[in-house]
């Protein structure tokens, strides 16, 4: 690339390089403590109405599918190594092998997003869909008894909401990722200057950081 | 950054992390199918939280940040389990004080 | 003569006060439409989100003529209920929303913290522009929900009424605040990141000015807060649109559980609105004072503090909901604590008068008025913390006027005060000085007489968002009130004139018009594209007024010594 061409990179209101990665990388950080507090928000609905409800929340992740999670949960672990070998493939400007992990990165991406197809259609099969047609039968056996219906309603208003706004990011995530690969390929990454692999990186990672909570708290619970 | 990680974290690292994120996802699953109390809560959220710490630490390079950043972590934490403290302490208290007339009933 | 700001293709062969190697100043550097809506610069961008906010705070006003016109008369012979729930609906969302909480941050705050830290933009000037388009989709979402058939459910939303039975248009002004939040998420990131990477060389933390570690302060705010109230807007829309009932008690939901999402957003979202108008106190405490501000430090500590501990006190709002009373009494001694750091730079800023070189410009006179009316809506505000108190006086226009003493009487009056003194920097023109202090004045006045009254009626029981009041005795006071909106609404649509007609009419603007101390006065008003055409050293503190007089001095000795000579 031409020392034009790079120095270009170094956009005119910083002072350095140095400067110009900090202040994109500390960017993203904040946005993420932003992404924190907005998980956490339904994460704190989430919590107080188990702590009320231990019983239904228990009868009610036992319908989720523990099989298509915990495949999800290793997809989305496998997608966070991806992403790591894209920076490490960008900090050494080597081009073929940035855009074959960004592409994996993507792949495992899409994997999560159709497995989670799969699961939200077996829980229209089963009317286990928040609305007019919803029913819940309490398919455990033992002490616990009747468990109140309208209870377990409540974990799939929660499950679809977090679940749904995961995967939204996902989505998001797999559209930057596209963006990436496609810059990739016309050649805009150098060792001199790869910001945007990190910093997407981050954003990836913490998609994945999500879905490590949610797997335990959703699909976990009352297995025994 | 990225250039710091270079120096510090090596391939043979990264796949160790992976491999524990692995391991320890297979560990809650085994868990959650045996009845240990309470404990399974507890295990389920901590194991959560060992490998929350390890991707931010090892695959988003935290261990190899800015202090700033460090304590970026810390702070929205804290403000997470603020909220999460204060709203049960209304929830768990309702009815205490016995002040304010009958208090609802929400839930079990 | 050289082309007003804003203004599209024009002849550029008149240019013969233009020195052809001096760089032109950032309005005259490019015109036309593409050159504003394409602009990175902070300073197109701070005038953009002026125009924007300006426009909002008309339309908020429109509808507190409506409400106040209304009140004139016992019964309800104006509007009909539901059209008089949208009305303070709609006053309430397009206020706080599109006025209150980005526009000191997003207009002053744009212009004036890259400047004074020596750096020549924000951090990601490009994420700036795009905050101003996200902002503006968000409200034009907010203005068509008003259009198509109106939001009447509050600005607080509370479910079950905003998830269940309102038949207004919630999703749609949801989505619209969403929006706007994130445009207010990205201005906070920015600010943030600016100020943590892109200070001049020798720009310490300690020397930098009060309003921009307001803004700093503010952003953490912005970036803790708003998303939790962005993610419980969501869960309403989610309940409206796909059932997923998550605040309804039928399916074990609890509507209080929204009440304690939305205050912890909401409640410092106040400080996001206070903060930044502080920050323009102390700028305009030192310069009009001529003096540097009184114990900077605690200033600076005690903004920090009011961000921290404003996450602490959400539950006062909460007082009568069905909380536990054990809760509401811990959040009762909570909010007394946040009363502390507010008093802390109230008695600095007197300290910083003690002494000082005061003269009475426009935006001094706005910086008084602040001081009187944060007294009064700050000690007001104490007393509803009190849960005794509150309890008698909740949804009570007691409340109404103690927040519009904070949100007018120190936030309008900060953003009034900062406009006037920044003015000629920003435009390079000065306004004419008595219309000006005229309207300082009606301000003050007409604000008084709106809102005093209605503390006097919120304690004798009068209660908030009812269009009508069965109480004959109250109608005086309610006329008072609606005469001193009346008196407001002058004051304020005074200086839309003058400051307009200065744009075209009034005199250049000096570097220095006011003889303040800070980096924004040593560059040209306005100032060029880049800010500064040398990289700043910084080598003093903030408000060297001293320094300053010293020079003064110096120069006045030296000059007397020359001339015995």
């Amino acid at each position: 690339m031409s020392e034009a061409v790079q120095n270009s990179r170094l956009a005119h209101w910083y002072r350095s390089w140095e400067e110009q990665t900090e202040s994109v990388t500390l960017a993203m950080w904040f946005f993420l403590v932003t992404e924190v507090m907005f998980f956490g928000g339904i994460f704190t609905a989430y919590l107080i109405y188990r702590a009320q409800n231990p019983e239904a929340f228990a009868a009610a992740s036992h319908h989720l599918d523990i099989v298509m999670g915990g495949v999800n949960t290793a997809v989305l672990i496998g997608s966070s190594l991806t992403v790591v070998m894209s920076v490490w493939a960008a900090e050494r400007g080597k081009q073929k092998a940035l855009a074959t992990w960004l592409f994996l990165t993507m792949l495992l991406g899409l994997t999560f997003l159709v497995i989670k197809y799969f699961e939200y259609s077996a829980k229209f099969e089963h009317n286990l869909v928040p609305g007019a047609s919803f029913e819940f039968h309490d398919t455990r056996a033992g002490e616990h008894g009747y468990v109140d219906p309208s209870r377990a309603r409540m974990f799939f208003h929660l499950y679809f909401f977090m679940t749904g706004l995961h995967a939204l990011h996902m989505i998001i995530g797999l559209g930057i990722y596209g963006v990436l690969l496609f810059n990739t390929l016309k050649g805009k990454y150098s060792v001199r200057w790869h910001d945007p692999i990190p910093v997407a990186g981050l954003y990836w990672h913490f998609v994945d950081l999500v879905w490590i909570f949610l797997f335990p708290l959703l699909y976990l619970i009352g297995r025994h | 950054m990225s250039t710091e990680s270079e120096h510090h974290i090596g391939l043979p690292q990264y796949f160790s992390v992976f491999g524990a994120l692995m391991a320890l996802t297979g560990l809650t699953i085994w868990i959650a199918f045996q009845d240990f109390g309470w404990l399974n809560n507890v295990f389920a959220v901590g194991i959560a939280v060992i490998k929350a710490t390890l991707v931010i630490l090892w695959f988003m390079h935290l261990r190899y940040s800015s202090q700033l950043t460090k304590s970026l972590l810390l702070v929205s934490l804290f403000f997470f389990l603020l909220l999460v403290a204060f709203v049960f302490a209304d929830t768990l208290t309702r009815g205490m004080l016995e002040i304010t007339g009958r208090p609802p009933v929400i839930g079990g | 003569m050289n082309p007003g700001p804003g203004q599209k293709e024009q002849d550029m062969s008149s240019t013969a006060e233009h020195q052809t190697d001096a760089p032109p100043d950032y309005l005259n550097d490019g015109y036309g439409l593409r050159s504003w809506l394409l602009t990175t610069d902070h300073k197109r961008i701070a005038m953009l989100y002026l125009m924007s906010v300006t426009i909002f705070f008309m339309m908020g006003s429109f509808f507190a003529a409506l409400i106040r016109a209304e009140l004139v008369t016992p019964e309800g012979d104006l509007v009909t209920p539901d059209m008089y729930n949208r009305l303070f609906t709609m006053h309430g969302v397009i206020m706080v929303f599109l006025f209150l909480i980005p526009t000191i941050p997003a207009v002053f705050g744009n212009f004036f913290v890259p400047i004074m830290i020596g750096a020549k933009d924000l951090a990601m000037p490009r994420l700036n522009l795009a905050s101003w388009y996200v902002f503006n989709v968000g409200a034009v979402l907010i203005l068509y929900s008003i259009f198509a058939g109106g939001l009447d459910t509050g600005w607080t939303f509370y479910v079950p009424y905003s998830s269940s039975y309102s038949a207004t248009n919630v999703v749609t002004a949801a989505v619209g605040i969403f929006i706007a939040g994130f445009a207010s998420i990205m201005t906070g990131l920015n600010l943030m990141v600016t100020i943590h990477r892109m200070r001049a060389p020798g720009m310490t933390w300690f020397r930098l000015p009060l309003f921009v570690w307001a803004n700093y302060a503010t952003s953490i705010i912005i970036l803790l807060g708003t998303p939790v109230v962005a993610i419980t807007i969501l869960m309403v829309g989610a309940e409206r649109m796909f059932q997923l009932g998550i605040f309804d008690p039928a399916y074990g939901g609890d509507p209080i559980l929204f009440q304690h999402l939305f205050w912890f957003y909401s409640h410092p979202a106040v400080y996001i609105m206070v903060l930044p108008a502080m920050g323009i106190q102390s700028e305009l405490m030192a310069a009009f004072a001529r003096k540097r501000i009184f114990g900077y430090r605690y200033v600076v500590y005690s903004s920090l503090g009011i961000a921290v501990l404003g996450f602490l006190v959400w539950g006062h709002h909460m007082y009568t909901s069905g909380q536990s009373a054990y809760a509401a009494a811990v959040f009762s001694i909570l909010t007394m604590l946040v009363a502390v750091p507010s008093a802390v730079k109230t008695f600095n800023w007197t300290a910083t008068l003690y002494r000082g070189s005061i003269s009475f410009q426009t935006p001094m006179l706005y910086a008084l008025a602040f001081m009187g009316l944060f007294l009064v809506g700050g000690l007001t505000g104490v007393m509803l913390g009190t849960l005794g108190i509150d309890v008698h006086v909740h949804d009570t226009y007691f409340v109404v006027a103690h927040f519009h003493y904070v949100m007018v009487g120190v936030t309008v009056s900060a953003f009034m005060g900062g406009l006037h003194y920044w003015w000629p920097k920003m435009t390079g023109r000065l306004y004419p000085s008595f219309p000006s202090k005229i309207s300082a004045i009606l301000v003050f006045l007409g604000f008084n007489l709106t809102f005093f009254p209605q503390f006097l009626l919120g304690f004798m029981g009068m209660p908030r968002r009812y269009h009508a009041y069965p109480v004959e005795d109250w109608q005086v006071l309610n006329v008072l009130s609606s005469a001193g909106a009346t008196v407001l609404g002058v004051g304020f649509l005074l200086p839309a004139v003058y400051l307009t007609w200065s744009l075209f009419r009034g005199k250049r603007a000096p570097a220095n018009p006011w003889g303040a101390v800070g980096l924004e006065w040593d560059i040209p008003s306005p100032p060029t594209k880049h800010n500064f055409e040398e990289d700043v050293v910084v080598t003093h503190e903030a408000y060297d007024y001293d320094a300053r007089r010293d020079a003064i001095a110096a120069a006045a000795a030296a000059k007397q010594e020359a001339d015995l000579v």
